[in-house]
Protein backbone atom coordinates (compact mmCIF):
# COMPACT_ATOMS: atom_id res chain seq x y z
CA UNK A 1 0.00 0.00 0.00
CA UNK A 2 1.32 3.17 -0.62
CA UNK A 3 -1.05 6.30 -1.95
CA UNK A 4 -4.14 6.45 -3.37
CA UNK A 5 -4.16 6.37 -7.25
CA UNK A 6 -5.76 10.00 -7.24
CA UNK A 7 -3.20 11.85 -5.51
CA UNK A 8 -0.88 10.71 -8.14
CA UNK A 9 -3.09 11.83 -10.90
CA UNK A 10 -3.43 14.94 -8.97
CA UNK A 11 0.00 15.08 -8.59
CA UNK A 12 0.46 14.87 -12.36
CA UNK A 13 -2.06 17.13 -13.16
CA UNK A 14 -0.07 19.88 -11.24
CA UNK A 15 2.89 19.30 -12.95
CA UNK A 16 1.06 19.11 -16.19
CA UNK A 17 -0.14 22.73 -15.40
CA UNK A 18 3.01 23.69 -14.00
CA UNK A 19 4.38 23.34 -17.51
CA UNK A 20 1.11 24.55 -19.54
CA UNK A 21 1.95 27.76 -17.79
CA UNK A 22 5.25 28.09 -18.57
CA UNK A 23 4.45 27.47 -22.18
CA UNK A 24 1.88 29.87 -22.22
CA UNK A 25 3.17 32.88 -20.56
CA UNK A 26 7.18 32.49 -21.38
CA UNK A 27 8.48 34.75 -24.56
CA UNK A 28 11.83 33.12 -24.46
CA UNK A 29 11.88 29.87 -27.25
CA UNK A 30 13.96 27.69 -24.73
CA UNK A 31 11.19 28.33 -21.68
CA UNK A 32 8.90 27.07 -24.12
CA UNK A 33 10.37 24.04 -24.71
CA UNK A 34 11.16 23.81 -21.05
CA UNK A 35 6.95 23.79 -20.21
CA UNK A 36 6.83 21.28 -23.30
CA UNK A 37 8.99 18.82 -21.10
CA UNK A 38 7.47 19.02 -17.77
CA UNK A 39 4.31 18.69 -19.61
CA UNK A 40 5.55 15.26 -21.20
CA UNK A 41 6.96 14.24 -18.12
CA UNK A 42 3.69 14.65 -16.25
CA UNK A 43 1.64 12.75 -19.03
CA UNK A 44 4.34 9.68 -17.90
CA UNK A 45 3.77 10.19 -14.34
CA UNK A 46 0.01 9.58 -14.68
CA UNK A 47 0.50 6.54 -17.42
CA UNK A 48 3.18 4.93 -14.92
CA UNK A 49 0.19 5.18 -12.13
CA UNK A 50 -2.37 3.94 -14.33
CA UNK A 51 0.24 1.08 -14.86
CA UNK A 52 0.44 0.13 -11.15
CA UNK A 53 -3.33 0.88 -10.96
CA UNK A 54 -4.43 -1.47 -13.45
CA UNK A 55 -1.78 -4.28 -13.01
CA UNK A 56 -0.73 -4.04 -16.59
CA UNK A 57 2.67 -3.21 -18.26
CA UNK A 58 1.09 -1.37 -21.48
CA UNK A 59 0.92 1.66 -19.40
CA UNK A 60 5.10 1.58 -18.85
CA UNK A 61 5.27 0.33 -22.66
CA UNK A 62 3.44 4.05 -24.01
CA UNK A 63 6.05 6.04 -21.32
CA UNK A 64 8.55 4.52 -23.49
CA UNK A 65 7.19 6.05 -26.83
CA UNK A 66 6.23 9.50 -24.68
CA UNK A 67 10.16 9.28 -24.41
CA UNK A 68 11.10 8.49 -28.01
CA UNK A 69 8.38 11.57 -28.87
CA UNK A 70 10.19 13.77 -26.35
CA UNK A 71 13.73 13.17 -27.43
CA UNK A 72 12.46 14.33 -31.51
CA UNK A 73 10.84 17.11 -29.94
CA UNK A 74 14.01 17.93 -28.23
CA UNK A 75 16.12 17.35 -31.45
CA UNK A 76 13.85 19.42 -33.76
CA UNK A 77 12.99 22.04 -31.34
CA UNK A 78 16.06 22.77 -30.56
CA UNK A 79 17.36 22.73 -34.34
CA UNK A 80 14.81 25.51 -35.25
CA UNK A 81 15.68 27.18 -32.43
CA UNK A 82 19.06 27.29 -33.34
CA UNK A 83 17.87 28.33 -37.08
CA UNK A 84 15.59 31.14 -35.61
CA UNK A 85 17.66 32.73 -33.88
CA UNK A 86 20.76 32.65 -36.58
CA UNK A 87 18.42 34.01 -38.42
CA UNK A 88 16.75 36.93 -36.42
CA UNK A 89 19.33 37.31 -34.04
CA UNK A 90 16.95 36.88 -31.02
CA UNK A 91 15.50 34.58 -28.73
CA UNK A 92 11.55 36.37 -28.25
CA UNK A 93 9.48 34.17 -30.14
CA UNK A 94 8.01 37.58 -30.55
CA UNK A 95 10.07 38.73 -33.02
CA UNK A 96 9.94 35.90 -35.12
CA UNK A 97 7.91 38.00 -37.43
CA UNK A 98 9.47 37.41 -41.05
CA UNK A 99 6.36 36.50 -42.77
CA UNK A 100 4.53 40.27 -41.76
CA UNK A 101 5.96 41.84 -44.44
CA UNK B 1 -4.93 5.18 5.17
CA UNK B 2 -3.63 2.25 7.43
CA UNK B 3 -1.29 4.32 9.63
CA UNK B 4 1.61 5.59 8.78
CA UNK B 5 3.58 3.83 6.22
CA UNK B 6 6.84 4.76 5.30
CA UNK B 7 6.46 4.72 1.15
CA UNK B 8 3.71 7.44 1.32
CA UNK B 9 5.84 9.52 3.29
CA UNK B 10 8.57 8.79 0.64
CA UNK B 11 6.12 9.78 -2.16
CA UNK B 12 4.60 12.60 -0.39
CA UNK B 13 7.97 14.43 -0.21
CA UNK B 14 9.06 13.46 -4.00
CA UNK B 15 5.85 14.88 -5.15
CA UNK B 16 6.39 18.39 -3.10
CA UNK B 17 10.30 18.06 -4.06
CA UNK B 18 8.91 17.74 -7.57
CA UNK B 19 6.27 20.07 -7.27
CA UNK B 20 8.74 23.10 -6.07
CA UNK B 21 11.60 22.50 -8.29
CA UNK B 22 9.02 22.53 -11.48
CA UNK B 23 7.38 26.05 -9.88
CA UNK B 24 10.97 27.40 -9.55
CA UNK B 25 12.00 26.35 -13.04
CA UNK B 26 8.94 28.13 -14.53
CA UNK B 27 9.39 31.38 -13.18
CA UNK B 28 13.19 31.85 -13.51
CA UNK B 29 14.05 34.57 -15.79
CA UNK B 30 17.55 33.01 -16.78
CA UNK B 31 17.32 29.66 -18.79
CA UNK B 32 20.13 28.01 -17.00
CA UNK B 33 18.95 28.38 -13.83
CA UNK B 34 15.95 26.90 -14.80
CA UNK B 35 16.99 23.81 -16.72
CA UNK B 36 19.33 23.48 -13.37
CA UNK B 37 15.83 23.20 -11.12
CA UNK B 38 14.40 21.05 -14.33
CA UNK B 39 16.94 18.08 -13.71
CA UNK B 40 15.92 18.39 -9.57
CA UNK B 41 12.28 17.80 -11.09
CA UNK B 42 13.52 15.21 -13.43
CA UNK B 43 15.50 13.20 -10.74
CA UNK B 44 12.08 13.34 -8.45
CA UNK B 45 10.36 11.91 -11.32
CA UNK B 46 12.77 8.74 -11.87
CA UNK B 47 12.32 8.58 -8.12
CA UNK B 48 8.31 8.15 -8.14
CA UNK B 49 8.69 6.52 -11.25
CA UNK B 50 11.04 3.63 -9.08
CA UNK B 51 8.36 3.88 -6.26
CA UNK B 52 5.43 2.70 -8.21
CA UNK B 53 6.92 0.24 -9.62
CA UNK B 54 9.01 1.17 -12.67
CA UNK B 55 12.63 0.50 -12.52
CA UNK B 56 13.64 0.87 -16.18
CA UNK B 57 11.50 3.56 -16.77
CA UNK B 58 13.20 5.31 -13.35
CA UNK B 59 16.74 4.81 -15.31
CA UNK B 60 15.21 5.99 -18.43
CA UNK B 61 14.31 9.60 -17.22
CA UNK B 62 17.31 9.95 -15.39
CA UNK B 63 19.68 9.05 -18.27
CA UNK B 64 17.50 10.59 -20.77
CA UNK B 65 15.79 13.48 -19.31
CA UNK B 66 17.56 14.15 -16.71
CA UNK B 67 20.97 13.87 -18.49
CA UNK B 68 20.61 13.82 -22.21
CA UNK B 69 17.79 16.41 -22.96
CA UNK B 70 19.12 18.95 -20.41
CA UNK B 71 22.61 18.54 -21.43
CA UNK B 72 21.44 19.81 -24.72
CA UNK B 73 19.56 22.83 -23.35
CA UNK B 74 22.34 24.19 -21.58
CA UNK B 75 24.44 23.76 -24.63
CA UNK B 76 22.17 25.41 -26.88
CA UNK B 77 21.53 28.03 -24.35
CA UNK B 78 25.45 28.57 -24.11
CA UNK B 79 26.13 28.19 -27.99
CA UNK B 80 23.77 31.38 -28.40
CA UNK B 81 24.20 34.87 -27.04
CA UNK B 82 23.05 35.10 -23.59
CA UNK B 83 20.06 37.55 -23.26
CA UNK B 84 17.89 37.90 -19.75
CA UNK B 85 14.01 37.97 -20.35
CA UNK B 86 11.60 40.68 -19.72
CA UNK B 87 13.89 43.89 -21.07
CA UNK B 88 10.47 45.02 -22.34
CA UNK B 89 8.87 43.20 -19.92
CA UNK B 90 6.19 46.31 -18.71
CA UNK B 91 3.59 43.84 -18.81
CA UNK B 92 4.93 40.69 -17.08
CA UNK B 93 2.45 40.43 -14.42
CA UNK B 94 0.00 40.81 -16.84
CA UNK B 95 1.38 38.30 -19.11
CA UNK B 96 1.28 35.87 -15.87
CA UNK B 97 -2.09 36.27 -14.91
CA UNK B 98 -3.94 34.66 -17.73
CA UNK B 99 -2.20 31.26 -17.87
CA UNK B 100 -2.54 31.30 -14.29
CA UNK B 101 -6.03 31.75 -13.80
CA UNK B 102 -6.63 29.56 -16.73
CA UNK B 103 -4.53 27.11 -15.18
CA UNK B 104 -6.36 27.66 -11.74
CA UNK B 105 -9.36 26.75 -12.93
CA UNK B 106 -8.17 23.58 -14.40
CA UNK B 107 -6.78 22.21 -11.65
CA UNK B 108 -10.13 22.93 -9.57
CA UNK B 109 -12.26 20.57 -12.30
CA UNK B 110 -8.69 18.30 -11.97
CA UNK B 111 -9.66 17.99 -8.00
CA UNK B 112 -13.49 17.72 -8.68
CA UNK B 113 -12.75 14.98 -11.76
CA UNK B 114 -11.08 12.97 -9.49
CA UNK B 115 -12.44 13.64 -6.12
CA UNK B 116 -16.12 12.20 -8.18
CA UNK B 117 -14.46 8.91 -9.27
CA UNK B 118 -14.54 5.87 -6.64
CA UNK B 119 -11.61 4.22 -8.49
CA UNK B 120 -9.27 6.86 -7.49
CA UNK B 121 -9.76 6.09 -3.89
CA UNK B 122 -7.98 2.69 -4.63
CA UNK B 123 -4.79 2.39 -2.70
CA UNK B 124 -1.97 1.52 -5.08
CA UNK B 125 -0.44 -1.73 -4.11
CA UNK B 126 3.70 -1.63 -3.92
CA UNK B 127 4.93 -4.06 -6.43
CA UNK B 128 7.99 -4.06 -8.98
CA UNK B 129 8.16 -4.80 -13.01
CA UNK B 130 10.91 -6.45 -13.73
CA UNK B 131 12.69 -4.88 -16.61
CA UNK B 132 13.36 -8.40 -18.58
CA UNK B 133 9.31 -8.83 -18.29
CA UNK B 134 8.45 -5.30 -19.14
CA UNK B 135 10.54 -5.77 -22.04
CA UNK B 136 8.89 -9.09 -23.32
CA UNK B 137 5.25 -7.30 -23.21
CA UNK B 138 7.26 -4.42 -25.11
CA UNK B 139 8.57 -6.16 -28.26
CA UNK B 140 5.45 -8.95 -27.79
CA UNK B 141 2.55 -6.78 -28.05
CA UNK B 142 4.15 -3.40 -29.23
CA UNK B 143 7.04 -4.54 -31.71
CA UNK B 144 5.22 -2.48 -34.58
CA UNK B 145 5.24 0.75 -32.34
CA UNK B 146 8.65 0.23 -31.46
CA UNK B 147 9.58 0.24 -35.39
CA UNK B 148 7.52 3.40 -35.89
CA UNK B 149 9.39 4.89 -32.98
CA UNK B 150 12.99 4.52 -34.16
CA UNK B 151 11.80 5.83 -37.71
CA UNK B 152 10.38 8.82 -35.96
CA UNK B 153 13.69 9.06 -34.45
CA UNK B 154 15.24 8.80 -37.27
CA UNK B 155 13.20 11.48 -39.10
CA UNK B 156 14.44 13.86 -35.95
CA UNK B 157 18.08 12.86 -36.94
CA UNK B 158 17.10 14.43 -40.60
CA UNK B 159 15.35 17.47 -39.84
CA UNK B 160 18.05 18.19 -37.26
CA UNK B 161 20.86 17.58 -39.26
CA UNK B 162 18.91 19.52 -41.98
CA UNK B 163 17.95 22.80 -39.61
CA UNK B 164 21.39 22.95 -38.44
CA UNK B 165 23.39 22.93 -41.79
CA UNK B 166 25.34 25.89 -42.39
CA UNK B 167 23.52 28.40 -44.74
CA UNK B 168 25.69 29.61 -47.26
CA UNK B 169 23.28 30.17 -49.97
CA UNK B 170 23.67 34.33 -50.25
CA UNK B 171 20.22 34.09 -52.51
CA UNK B 172 18.31 33.28 -49.39
CA UNK B 173 16.47 36.11 -47.73
CA UNK B 174 18.01 36.57 -44.73
CA UNK B 175 16.84 38.99 -41.49
CA UNK B 176 18.13 41.12 -39.10
CA UNK B 177 21.49 40.37 -37.61
CA UNK B 178 23.28 38.02 -40.23
CA UNK B 179 26.44 36.12 -38.97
Amino acid sequence: MIVPFGHVLILAGAVFLIGAVCTMAHRNLIMILVGVEIMLNAAGLAFVAGSLHWWRLDGQAFVIFIMAAAASEVAVGLALFVYSERRTGSMDADDYDVLKG
Amino acid sequence: MSGFNPYSVIFYGLGLIVLASSLLAVTRRNPVHAVMYLIASFLGTAAIFYLLGAPLLAALEAILYAGAFMVLFLFIIMTVKPEAEGKRGRARARRWLLPAALAGVSLFLVLILVGADPGGRTLLPAAMAQPAAFGRVLFERYWFSIEVASFLLFVALVGALYLGRRMEDPTEPTVGGER
